[in-house]
């Protein structure tokens, strides 16, 4: 196999016609570890000849990725003008790992899987979904193992206000047994119950039949608590507005794992930590491979199981060898999400060029590019607000008195989903309804064109913004304005074709060195609204 | 990541859904050269049997919930501590229908209207009730089902090819939920923004204040040449989509679509019919939307009924705003033809404690109320001058007749051509139709066959 992957490379090495070189390194790719080796393998049995991104790529990629926020200006800079070739990627990842905003990033991601929203339609209430967010951040910033994560928030009790992790059993619409299954099996096994048979769901569903949930005398609060005395036929605590529960044809003694083994239940154990024994150990099936895959899908923009929550026999991973040795190094570190983070970023595989030089859709689904997929709602306008300078209102207008999110706070790090503005819910952030993936929508509409080309919302930033401000006004020559408005917009320096365009901008006849101030403001709508700025590549 | 529709791509475009990039297609025969204040109707029909009645639906959403005691289930004989410091009740053209002292002009064309005096589904939270008052079902499912408007936009858009997105929210969205559910974000409404009462309604995305065209087309042809990456990676699926909806969204730019939000080129006089208020001339743009056939509108109330506190005063302001409003919008769709096929429906959702809460913080409010309210109705297929229902002597129950959110909407829907029972395309391939099939047992009164 290596004389295979040697041969491919020496192959992609030759010089292409097509994409500019602003976004390609001339680097040969050389397989950087067991991952490039197992990703290169398919790739040459495809023919598909992958290509390093250049450094200005990286560095946008990756911040982007790892932290949800751009390179400023400078950074840009120096990482691109930083001669130490061998390892300043290597360097950069870490430096980036250890940024406060890799946990507000995060815990925005699992934000949409936890539900964490205080109103319709989990309606976790205010204090609630900040307490759970509150935790969610905590354990990232921690470098909490996964899976003491995780049993954390099946095995919780106690007060939604107080206790976090509770929040994981409250939030859910559905909260019968079976509902709460689902939501079990969705969010830790990445599978969903709408494909199993019935009994399959009614056997797991016994686990999560003996909670209950109880009011105190404070407004809203409510305790989680193992109710041994609750069974599936009498489950009054459950949500009072849940259907029928279709668990009953199982005696409440007896629960089955997924897998088909059956448990009698103990009267002196919750049953929770039984199903979470089972389930957090390397052995289980189910539990390992959905958080590798998960992360996998976030930072290369699809999951070697694609949906990444979809998981079941007849939708098989794409290359099953590099998921099974994710999930070896996952087990091998002790749930260092950290480290599987570490490992794929160093990976030549993530750093390939998005410009595909064959089919794109065969060349991202095995890995061949990278994914170019639009920003998410609340980066794209945390980034709009940082090139700049100003910032948007976020509010919750239910319920009184509302809520208001300090100027500064970036929309990545709000904690509840009820919290929002226009722009995030035109952009298609997640309705934090089901704790699916697919409930975030990265696609531009036409709706959202109208939004970025012609609003008084992106205009009077572009306008007002008094970061774009102190570059319009600084007194610099046109050129080393150009190049700053690129960097901080783009995280590089512009070609002399773009260099050229923009100088040539303006009214026609006038000298070049007069450029009126909405002549620059276009200059910086024009690369606001590129597909270079609204996209990861 | 896109939901899978259970509907290949083709199907989609042999049924006529717009274009898969987005909500606007290019459709400019409906704004002729001329196109102004005097736009063709393509909107008016006179309804066959087995036509769709309603061919458009202007929803006035009175977010918030507006009490049903102090507008059009007044109770003159209830009280002080019902009815607060109210005193005058009036009454209609129509024998048996009297609304309270606001509303002087609806009750001039209490004809046109009917008022459902029975709504009810006794939930009492903004959001659920939003939802139920909007989807008839149940939430508590994995996903949430679409609004009424986006259904609308699904299944009337085959016909529909305008350049303005077939489901549109006057000025602002609700926000309550996502209403575009599990339709996903093509059917997400859009939302206005401007204020169609000044100057010049500034349409958010569509009318930019102080760009000329030029500037339009120059930064344009900027932004073509600056697409590097664009240029680079032409073949790529996202990008290539990306740059048609973008290309949709100029024809609503620089092309005809922005003339019908610019209410300039209506009559002074009829303006002021409306009132020279935000909540008048989203009216009057709502008509102009009709008029070029947009199936779904909602005027989502400005400033909202929430009248917890500073109940009677705002009440007193609020009301003769949506009285001017709503009567000229009837009287003015008459006249030009449009009554018969556009559906108007106009409540919250939900009503207000009949009991004025005199303590404090309240001090004279009135709080969230969803076992009786009430409901207008007009056009489209609904008769007016009837009242639907009833509730009892302090409107704090239904006394006779409920009628349910599945109630109203079915017959929004019988009416609009929408078959309650047809299935919608569910992404995760499970069954679900537009109304709650009658074995979920979701309580029913049946449908507004009196008045239809």
């Amino acid at each position: 196999m290596t004389a295979i992957v040697a041969s491919l490379l020496v192959a992609c090495a030759a010089p292409t016609e097509a994409a500019p070189s602003v976004f390609e390194s001339p680097v040969t790719p050389t397989p950087e570890g067991r991952i490039d080796k197992l990703v290169l393998a398919k790739l040459s049995k495809l023919g598909i000849p992958p290509v390093l991104c250049s450094d200005a790529v990286f560095v946008r990629r990756v911040y982007l990725d790892v932290l949800g926020t751009l390179p400023t200006a400078k950074e840009a800079r120096e990482f691109i003008q930083d001669p130490d070739t061998k390892s300043k990627r290597r360097l950069l990842i870490d430096r980036l790992l250890a940024r406060d905003e890799f946990a507000e990033y995060s815990a925005m991601k699992w934000g949409d899987i936890l539900r964490i929203k205080a109103e319709f339609p989990v309606n976790l209430w205010p204090n609630a979904a900040q307490a759970y967010h509150r935790w969610v951040l905590a354990s990232i910033a921690e470098d909490k193992p996964y899976d003491k994560f995780v049993r954390e928030m099946l095995t919780a009790s106690g007060s939604n206000f107080r206790v976090g992790p509770v929040n994981f059993y409250r939030a859910i619409q559905n909260r019968t047994p079976d509902g709460i299954a689902g939501a079990v099996a969705l969010t830790f096994m990445g599978t969903r119950t709408e494909s199993w048979p019935t009994n399959q769901l009614a056997g797991m569903a016994a686990f999560f039949s003996q909670i209950g949930y109880k009011p105190t005398r404070e407004w809203k609060e409510e305790v989680v608590f193992w109710d041994p005395l609750s069974t599936n036929a009498e489950a009054s605590n459950c949500a009072s507005n849940s259907s029928t529960l279709t668990a009953t044809n199982i005696a409440p003694q007896t629960a089955v794992f997924p897998g088909g083994k059956r448990v009698k239940l103990s009267p002196d154990r919750d049953p929770r930590k039984v199903f979470a024994d089972w389930l957090i150990t390397p052995r289980n099936p189910w539990f390992t491979r959905n958080i590798a895959n998960r992360v996998w899908a976030w930072l290369l923009g699809r999951g070697i199981i694609q949906e990444p929550d979809d998981i079941r026999p007849d939708n098989p991973p794409s290359n099953p060898a590099l998921l099974a040795y994710l999930q070896k190094e996952l087990v091998a570190s002790h749930y260092d999400l950290k480290h599987l983070y570490r490992l794929i970023l160093n990976s030549r595989t993530y750093q390939f060029s998005s410009v595909p030089r064959s089919d794109a859709a065969q060349s991202e689904a095995n890995f061949g590019s990278y994914t170019v997929r639009r920003l998410e709602a609340e980066v794209l306008i945390d980034n709009i607000n940082k090139v700049t300078g100003a910032s948007d209102l976020y509010t919750s207008a239910i319920p009184e008195p509302f809520t208001y999110i300090p100027s500064d706070q970036p929309a990545i790090a709000l904690a509840d989903g009820s919290i929002t503005s226009p722009f995030l819910a035109l952009f298609g952030r997640s309705a934090r309804a089901t704790g699916m993936e697919n409930e975030r929508i990265n696609k531009m509409l036409s709706a959202q064109w109208l939004h970025l080309l012609n609003s008084s919302h992106i205009q009077r930033k572009l306008e007002q913004g008094p970061k774009l401000k102190v570059i319009f006004d600084s007194g610099h020559k046109p050129p080393e304005m150009v190049e700053e408005l690129y960097l901080t917009i783009l995280s590089r320096f512009p070609t002399p074709d773009e260099a050229k365009i923009a100088a040539d901008y303006g009214k026609p006849g006038q000298p070049k060195t007069a450029k009126r101030r909405e002549d620059w403001v276009d200059l910086t709508w024009a690369l606001i609204n590129s597909s270079e700025f609204l996209y990861r590549h | 990541m896109t939901l899978s529709l259970p509907m290949s791509r083709r199907e989609v475009m042999r049924v006529g859904l717009f274009s898969l990039t987005g909500l606007l297609l290019d459709h400019r025969q409906l704004f002729g050269a001329d196109s102004g204040s005097q736009v063709q109707p393509v909107n008016a029909v006179a309804a066959g049997p087995g036509a769709i009645k309603a061919k458009s639906v202007i929803q006035i959403f009175l977010w918030g919930g507006m009490s049903h005691n102090d507008t059009w289930d007044p109770k003159p004989d209830a009280g002080y501590d019902y009815n607060g410091s109210m005193k005058n009740f009036l009454p209609t053209i129509v024998d048996g229908i009297t609304v309270s002292e606001w509303f002087p002009k609806l009750a001039k064309q209490a004809d046109k209207y009917s008022l459902i005096h029975s709504m009810t589904h006794r939930n009492n939270g903004h959001e659920t009730a939003a939802y139920l008052m909007q989807t008839a079902h149940m939430p508590g499912e994995r996903l949430a089902y679409p609004s009424v408007g986006a259904v609308f936009a699904f299944f009337q858009s085959k016909d529909y090819k305008g350049l303005i997105p077939p489901y549109v929210v006057l000025t602002q969205p609700q926000g309550r939920f996502s209403e575009e559910g599990f339709l996903g974000p093509r059917f997400k409404p859009f939302a206005t923004g401007g204020d169609p009462n000044a100057n010049r309604f500034e349409v958010e995305g569509v009318v930019a204040r102080g760009i000329p065209d030029e500037r339009q087309k120059n930064r344009r042809d900027l932004l073509q040449k600056l697409n590097t990456m664009g240029s680079a990676m032409a073949a790529s699926p996202q990008l290539t989509a990306s740059e048609e909806a973008k290309k949709q969204a100029y024809e609503l730019i620089l092309g005809e679509g922005r003339a019908v939000f610019d209410l300039s080129r209506e009559k002074a006089e009829l303006r002021d019919r409306y009132g020279r208020h935000t909540f008048g001339q989203d009216c009057l743009a709502a008509r102009r939307m009709v008029e070029v056939g947009v199936p779904y509108i909602v005027i989502n109330y400005p400033g909202g009924w929430d009248t917890h506190k500073d109940h009677f005063q705002t009440m007193a302001r609020q009301c003769p705003q949506l009285d001017q409003g709503l009567a000229a919008l009837l009287e003015d769709l008459k006249d030009h033809g449009l009554l018969d096929s556009t559906l108007v429906w106009c409540c919250g959702e939900f009503g207000r404690t009949p009991k004025v809460d005199w303590q404090p913080p309240w001090n004279g409010g009135r709080n969230h109320y969803g076992n009786v309210f009430s409901a207008l109705v007009a056009g489209g297929g609904f008769k007016g001058g009837h009242v639907v229902g009833a509730s009892d002597a302090k409107a704090e129950e239904v006394k006779d007749r409920p009628v349910y959110p599945v109630d109203l909407l079915g017959s929004i829907y019988q009416l609009g051509g929408i078959d309650a029972s047809a299935k919608l395309p569910h992404p995760m391939g499970q069954d679900a139709h537009v109304l709650p099939p009658a074995a979920e047992g979701v309580k029913s009164g049946g449908l507004l066959t009196e008045i239809m």
